[in-house]
Formats: structure tokens, sequence, C-alpha cells
């Protein structure tokens, strides 16, 4: 399956003004293909987030674009210039280490100036934009503590600051906050997300955490197996998942298959789905001459009925059987076997409603709007 | 009653090493600094005598081996630092899975003796052996090149004997440095060049003071390299002491110049590790 282009993709004039470009890039490493004839754009000054499972090669394109790999084949621009083959130190790219990387035998001043003084920065100056980036991490007056004396979470503002002192064009971040317990993790993300807005660097975020990356990102790729999946809005991607894998691996989705029956004209598409109930979804969501396909629906997306009670209009409803009910507190999870034996995960939101039973049919309605198609 | 133990335990549980320490340590020390006292000859005995002058003695004596020794040691330490680094930083650096194999290439000829090394040495630098020989053979060299007695020959082979003991604490110092932070120097903009002196080389200061420390003190107090590939001017402290005690059976002598150089020796550590400063001290012992 093609990677989908649909909403979010930048424009061309987005494009041209693009901070990085990567193009037609391959990394492979003793014929194991890790990076597979990838290409990217990340628009200036955007919060961007590559996200994928591990070993997607979400880790190595960061590498390539820091410095630290040579693409196999393909290139990479910074801006205009074509860096494929800079050492990092020549590059105006910066990272945050996923392990932070701080120097063990320098104090804090010495950590964040490093990158000033090989710069060749006069010393008042190093001084003075060291004091300034303490400040934006939070950490004002922390010049001469010593790296041993620092929490985790302050380790890591500190390698943020010292990356970020030197004004890169694009900032790189290995999964920063990975180290990190949750709660600080929370409160981490609000705060990069915070100074990438008040600095407008471009941040190139890598993680696996779909969460974190939804909660941040003006925009991000999906990456699978050396391949983009899909590119877009936080949004655009949850609403509408272009592949199967995007569909499962950013959020949980129920995915049916079936037979696309009518789609000429109209505003909805008819899809028969196995086990013979007949469902719409948008017709613009469907490829044309496209018959075999998987229908998709997010499970809080879900309506769980009595079959007793009449079907609300305009919606897109199917019956199952309730063979799961978890209680979660803020919300009720039900797994309903529905067409063709399919296992459907249904959130409904805590409102006090009477359970259904297990065993019990039920029907299942959702807006045909809601419906993507993979 | 409990609490009396409980406070006493900690002590009860030091004996054994102050015994150790009181009984192999202390006690000779205490023994060499007393025959240092005493006056006499070996043929009717040596007595105590307060005789404090045998170090202004032995000092003037020997002030030109003393010097020399400390010369010797300074060069050929320096030396294996140099030759050593490249090993040790290549070893843990770019060892890959055969770092173990290549630190005990470093160390199999450590498995002969000490003397017997040395005596390969003497060797291979005397003069019609294998390097010189052959390259007088082809004209590369005079006829008249000898290396044997020379100040080279006693350096090299303190050099050679030192390199062990120079490449482990260095490969243990270089191999604990985490890669991502030499990385991280190349992100901030550190040629390699940099990046080494910034970075890899402080970081491996805890070795390299160990290093130091284990080879100058002993090569400062060598007399085996002296003796096999020395000669008459490149005589060192270790060379009078051994020849006073076994050779003169001047006990005094050798007990005073042992104290000298202990106090020497004490003195250099004590100034380098202010230089170096005490963190180094306690990374390099622990």
């Amino acid at each position: 399956m093609l990677p989908a282009v649909r909403e979010g993709v930048p424009n061309e004039a987005e494009v041209a003004a693009a901070d990085v470009h990567l193009r037609n890039v391959v990394k492979t490493y003793g014929g194991v293909v890790a990076v597979d004839d990838l290409t990217l754009e990340i628009p200036r000054g955007e919060f961007f987030s590559l996200l994928g499972p591990s070993g997607c090669g979400k880790t190595t394109t960061l590498g390539m674009i820091g410095g630290f790999e040579t693409p196999t084949s393909g290139t990479i621009m910074l801006g205009d210039q074509d860096v494929s083959r800079v050492p990092p130190y020549k590059r105006d790219v910066n990272t945050v280490f996923q392990s932070y990387a701080l120097f063990p035998h320098l104090d804090i001043f010495g950590n964040i100036a490093f990158g000033l003084k090989r710069k060749g920065m006069p010393k008042e100056q190093i001084a003075s934009r060291v004091t300034e980036v303490l400040r934006l991490v939070d950490l004002p007056g922390y010049e001469k503590r010593k790296i041993s004396e620092l929490s985790g979470g302050q380790q890591q503002r500190i390698a943020l600051a010292r990356a970020l002192v030197n004004e890169p064009r694009v900032l790189l971040l290995d999964e920063p906050l990975g180290a990190l317990d949750l709660k600080l993790r929370k409160q981490m993300q609000a705060e990069l997300k915070r100074i990438q807005q008040d600095v407008g660097i471009t941040f190139l975020y890598v993680t696996h955490d779909q969460e974190e990356a939804m909660a941040m990102s003006d925009r991000l790729a999906v990456m699978n197996a050396g391949k983009i999946e899909q590119y877009g809005t936080p949004r655009d991607v949850y609403e509408r998942p272009a592949t199967r894998f995007v569909a499962s691996f950013l959020g949980a989705s129920n995915l049916i298959a079936g037979k696309v029956v009518s789609s000429g004209g109209a505003e909805f598409a008819e899809v028969v789905l196995a086990g013979g109930q007949t469902v719409r979804v948008p017709a613009e969501r469907v490829t044309p001459g496209q018959v075999e396909i998987s229908v998709g629906i997010r499970p809080e997306k879900l309506l769980l009925e009595p079959v007793s009670e009449p079907a609300a209009p305009g919606y897109n409803a199917i019956t199952g059987q309730v063979i799961l009910g978890t209680y979660l507190g803020v919300s009720h999870q039900y797994i309903v076997k529905g067409p063709a034996d399919t296992e459907l995960v249904v959130y409904v939101q805590n409102l006090g409603a009477t359970a259904p039973t297990l065993g019990e049919t039920v029907r299942l309605s959702w807006l045909p709007e809601h419906t993507f198609v993979v | 009653m409990s609490s009396v133990r409980a406070r006493i335990a900690p002590y009860l549980l030091s004996f054994p090493g102050w015994f150790w320490l009181g009984l192999f340590f202390l006690l000779p020390i205490i023994t060499v600094l007393s025959v240092a006292l005493q006056t006499g000859n070996p043929d009717t005995g040596y007595t105590f005598t307060w005789h404090w002058s045998e170090f202004s003695t032995v000092l003037s004596n020997y002030n030109g081996e003393l010097v020399r020794s400390f010369i010797y040691g300074g060069i050929s330490t320096l030396a294996a630092f140099v030759i050593a680094y490249p090993m040790a930083y290549w070893i843990a650096f770019h060892g890959g899975l055969h770092k173990s194999t290549y630190l005990f290439i470093i160390l199999l000829p450590f498995f002969v003796s000490f003397v017997i090394r040395t005596l390969a040495w003497q060797f291979l630098l005397s003069d019609n052996g294998i390097v010189l020989g052959s390259l007088k053979s082809i004209g590369l060299l005079p006829q008249s090149t000898h290396v044997l007695s020379t100040p080279f020959a006693v350096i090299a082979g303190l050099t050679y004997n030192a390199l062990p003991y120079m490449v482990l604490p260095l490969y243990v110092a270089i191999e604990k440095i985490d890669r991502r932070v030499v990385r991280a120097a190349g992100d901030l903009y550190a040629s390699g060049v940099q990046a080494f002196f910034r970075v890899i080389l402080p970081l491996s200061s805890a070795g390299i003071f160990a290093g130091f420390l284990l080879v100058f003190v002993t090569n400062v107090g060598d007399y085996v390299n002296a003796s096999i590939l020395g000669g008459p001017g490149t005589t060192m402290i270790g060379n009078v002491i051994q020849n006073s005690y076994l050779e003169n059976l001047d006990y005094p002598t050798a007990s005073a110049l042992s104290s000298i150089l202990m106090v020497l020796l004490l003195f250099v550590i004590w100034l380098y590790a202010r230089v170096f400063g005490t963190e180094a001290v306690e990374e390099a012992v622990a």
C-alpha cells in the first residue's frame, strides 16, 4: 500500500522553506535495510515527531541528520546545503541524546559552553548565553554545579540547554524523556513544547510513545520497517490512519474486512462487511477501483446500545455479542464479537448506564464520517 | 553489654589488617631506619649509635645516582605513557570482540621472568646482535655503534618492562568512557582532535594518574635494567643499594639510601597528587 498523502502534508511554499529535506535516503547495514528510500520534509519552526516502534529506522534517520551515520544513498539537505557527507561537528544541528551524554568531567557551565567555545565565541558572550539558557530551562544559577549532583530530570534539562544554547537550525531529540518516570515525563512534555514555542527552533523528536508524539507535535510521521507509513498532523493521522499499521500503532482500532459495492458519485460508498451487514463510508476515502478493503473505527467512536432500542438514523449499525467487559473507572471497555467473528473493542464512557451482560447481543453504531478505510 | 560489643566489633574485625600492616610494613620500615643509624663494619658487626650523619654522607656520595634514577624513571614513564596510550585507546575503542585477546597479547611476554626478558633485550641490543648486527652489515650503521651500556639501553629496558603497568590502568579508564559522550562532543562542534583533548583525555585522567604512579615508583627504584643493559655510567640508586647490601654488606648505607629514596618518592607523589587533585587519586585507588 502506498503511503497516504492527504491533508497535513506541507504545501509547496512550506516545502521550499523546510529546514530538513530527506530525498530518497537509504541506509543499509551489511545487506539489512534500516531506512528504505525515505523522503521527508520537515517544515521550519515546527515540532516534528518521527514515531515508530523500536527498529523502525527512526533513530538511524535522526543519526543521519545529526551526521553520526552516513546514508548509503540519497541526499540530506539542511536548508539549501547538502550535508549528506558532512561530519557532525560541521553541521548546524545539535542533539539531545537519549542518555543525555553530559560531560562528567565538566560542571554545568562547562557542559553548556562546550559548543559555544568550539565555535570561538567571546567569553563574556558565552557567559551571558549560558545564564540565559539556564533561565529558559528553569535552572537559573546552576552554573557551578556538578553533573553528578543533578537529578535525572535536571540532567535532561541541562542536555537540552547544552544543545539549545548553540541556536542550531534543527534540534534533534532522541527519545529524551525515555528515562524519566511518568509524572516527570508529562511535565517535561509540556515544558519541551513551551521551550520550542519560545525559541522557534525546528525540533525533530524521535519517540516510540504515540501519546507523547500526539501531545507535542505540530506534525508527525509514522515509520515502520524503514519507511514512512503516514505523514500529517496528529489529528489527521489519528482520525484517518492510512495503513493498517498506523491504525493499530497510533491508538487502538477496529478493522473489519469488507467489499465496496457502490461508490460512484455519491457522498458515501457502501461496503458489505464480511458476514453480510452493510455500512457506509465517505466515498473520497475509497480509492477508485478498490474493492477488497478493511473498514476501521476507533473504539471511542462506537456507541454500544441494546438491540431493543431503535437505531439512530444516519448511523452505521452492526450487531455483535458482548464477550468481555472490563471496568476501568473512567470508562468501560467491552470486547464485542462482531461480523465474521471479528473482535471489536468499544470504550463506553462511565456515565452510570446499565452495563450489558456477557453474551448479550448488542448493536454498535457510529457516524459514517468516523469510518476510515485501510 | 551488647552495645559495647557492637562498638568494638569493627575494631576487632580490622585487627588482622592492622596486624598484617604492622608486621610486614611498619616493622621493616622501622628496622630499615634503625639500621641506617648504626655504625661498624661487616667484620665486627654493626651497633646502634644514632649515627644521623649517615644520611648526609650517602646523599653527598650518591647524589648523582639519585638524580639519574629520577631522570631515567621520569623519561621511561613518559615514554611508556606515549607508547601505551595509543595501544590502550585502540584496544578500548576499536578492539571489538577481541579486546581481551589483544590485552593478553600485550601481557604474554610478561609471563616470562623479568630478568629473562631483560636478558633478551641485552641479546637484541648487543653490538653484533640481531638488530645492530644486521643494520651494520647492510651499512646503515657504522661498525662502532653500540647501544648497550648507554642511558638509551637502560631507559628502553625500563620503558619496555613498564608497558603492561601503563597499558592496563589506561585501558580500564578509556574503556569506561561512555562513547555517547564522545559523540556528544562531535555534535557540539568538536573535531576529532578537539574531542580527544577536551573529552577523552580528561576522562581517562584516573588511568593516567594510576599508570604514572605505578611505573614511576617502580622504575626509579629499579636496578635490574641498569645492571643488565647499563654500564658504569648508568648506575641507578637501586644498583647502589643492592651493591651496598649484598656485595659490600654495608647495611647502614643501603638502609639510609632506601629511606631517602622512599621519602623522595613520597614527596614527588604528594606533589603530583596536589597538581592532579585528590579526586584523581581517589579514583585511581578505587
